[in-house]
């Protein structure tokens, strides 16, 4: 009992910060990220696991998409969050929405399909509303709270010691192109950490370098640390990751060291200018990239 | 000496207009449990990237085009103009074919070469197989020529010998 307490607390945990690399990564994995031809459809699967890409941990719940595991019944449960579920923005070339179809969650993975009646690049994007998290000691112990902005004055005890309360905010996103590649769906929302691609993320090829410009809040930032793993960590010794810092236009530039899928992240920490009683901000930016051979 | 002069360049411009261009690429006959004949993309890039198709081989009849789906699989082709044709095109286009050498002529009124400035170029062939694999081999050539001039290559697995033969 101890043990599934455990295991849905963890669950929990990295379904409330399931873009934060707490450890664990969250994905998605299209079948493929460049078609030709009339008939376009990918299959997608979403996850949560330590390995990329391998689907061995916690399926990716998102909204609407098959039936979400059940929370074991009982005294021993874990509480009900007030947590968002995650929702899927599958947007066309046309800028319309796009419904993900024969949606299934399993054991280690969620799985959906997506049709591409038009030509051009689609964006998949996981973005939910900043999450606000709180972390002090009370009487010396380590405590943790997960809620509202509102109700956090209620929820933490007046003798709370180094109270640190974070917003943190987070996108994933996965591209899709069928035909020649377009720019619409790249047009920044203006909230988190956005992607502005100098390089066409499907217009990828290992020994090539592509830069992309990291925005925040619609605006270039520096200093954002970008991390890309190629996917296979299971079946080699080393990560082969690459990390990078955007400097001041808010660009990197990546230079692809081998062909296959690629996880990006890209985050940043902001701890000046936040309203009270925040005193830290951190964003993420995750995506699936796939790197052509040459 | 003007005369001399005009007469030489009359005669290199009727020599340029009469240009031909010979490729020829070997289907490789492969010993495989199962297959299918490849999809072959011919075309010309300079150092700046794509300048013109020649041929795309592909299975035309499938039902609702649905040999368009594995074009990608010649991703050098797909990426330089593939992606960016409405397919099928005239002239370009065309089925399969088997196993064996294959001569393709193209006539200096050929779209590709009427358009093609004087300069250094590449002739690229790309092979993809479905359940099989992929390559690319390259030709550098210069256009025109004043005499006749045969490039040879070819490739280790899915290309055969490929040669391309310029005639003044």
């Amino acid at each position: 009992m101890i043990k599934q307490l455990t295991r849905w607390t963890a669950v929990a945990l990295v379904v409330t910060l399931p873009l934060s690399a707490q450890a664990h990564r969250a994905w998605m994995l299209p079948s493929t990220t460049i078609l030709s031809g009339d008939n376009a459809w990918i299959s997608v699967d979403a996850a949560i696991s330590n390995d990329l890409f391998y689907f061995e941990h916690h399926p990716m719940v998102l909204e609407g998409i098959g039936k979400a595991p059940e929370r074991p019944a009982g005294q021993n449960a874990a509480p009900a969050r007030p947590r968002a579920a995650n929702r899927l923005l599958i947007t066309a070339p046309d800028g319309s929405e796009v419904p993900a179809q024969n949606g299934h969650v399993g054991k280690y993975r969620s799985v959906f399909d997506v049709e591409l009646s038009q030509k051009g690049t689609y964006k998949l994007a996981v973005a939910g509303e900043p999450r606000y998290f709180a972390r002090y000691k009370e009487n010396g112990e380590d405590r943790r709270w997960m809620g509202n902005l509102a109700d956090v004055g209620q929820a933490v005890p007046a003798n709370a010691e180094d109270l640190q309360i974070s917003q943190m905010e987070s996108r994933m996103e996965v591209f899709v192109t069928s035909g020649e590649p377009t720019d619409s769906v790249f047009t920044p929302t203006g909230k988190g950490l956005e992607l502005r691609p100098v390089t066409h993320p499907n217009d990828l090829f290992a020994e090539e370098t592509a830069e992309f410009i990291f925005l925040l809040d619609g605006k270039p930032a520096a200093g954002v640390e970008v991390n890309v793993i190629p996917g296979g960590v299971r079946h080699r010794d080393n990560l082969n990751d690459i990390t990078l810092t955007t400097d001041a236009e808010g660009k990197v530039a990546i230079t692809w060291t081998e062909a296959g899928f690629w996880w990006l992240e890209a985050k940043i920490t902001q701890e000046d200018g936040l309203k009270a009683p925040l005193n830290q901000r951190r964003v993420s930016y995750t995506a699936t990239l796939e790197v052509m051979a040459p | 000496m003007k005369k001399w002069f005009l007469l030489s360049l009359a005669t290199a411009i009727t020599s340029v207009s009469a240009a031909e261009m010979e490729v020829s690429v070997e289907v490789p006959r492969l010993t495989v449990a199962e297959y299918h004949r490849p999809y072959v993309a011919i075309w010309i890039e300079n150092a700046d990237g794509h300048v013109a198709d020649l041929s795309v081989w592909y299975d035309l009849k499938l039902r609702d085009r649905e040999g368009e789906k594995w074009l990608k699989d010649m991703r050098q082709w797909w990426r330089r103009s593939g992606r960016s044709l409405e397919l099928p095109v005239d002239g370009l286009s065309s089925a399969t074919r088997p196993v064996g050498q294959h001569t393709l002529r193209f006539a200096d009124d050929h779209p590709a070469l009427a358009a093609l400035e004087p300069g250094d170029y590449q002739l690229l062939v790309e092979a993809a197989r479905e359940v099989g694999g992929r390559e690319l081999v390259r030709l550098p050539f210069s256009w025109p020529v004043t005499e006749q001039v045969s490039h040879q290559g070819g490739g280790k697995t899915e290309l055969g010998k490929v040669s391309l033969s310029i005639r003044p």
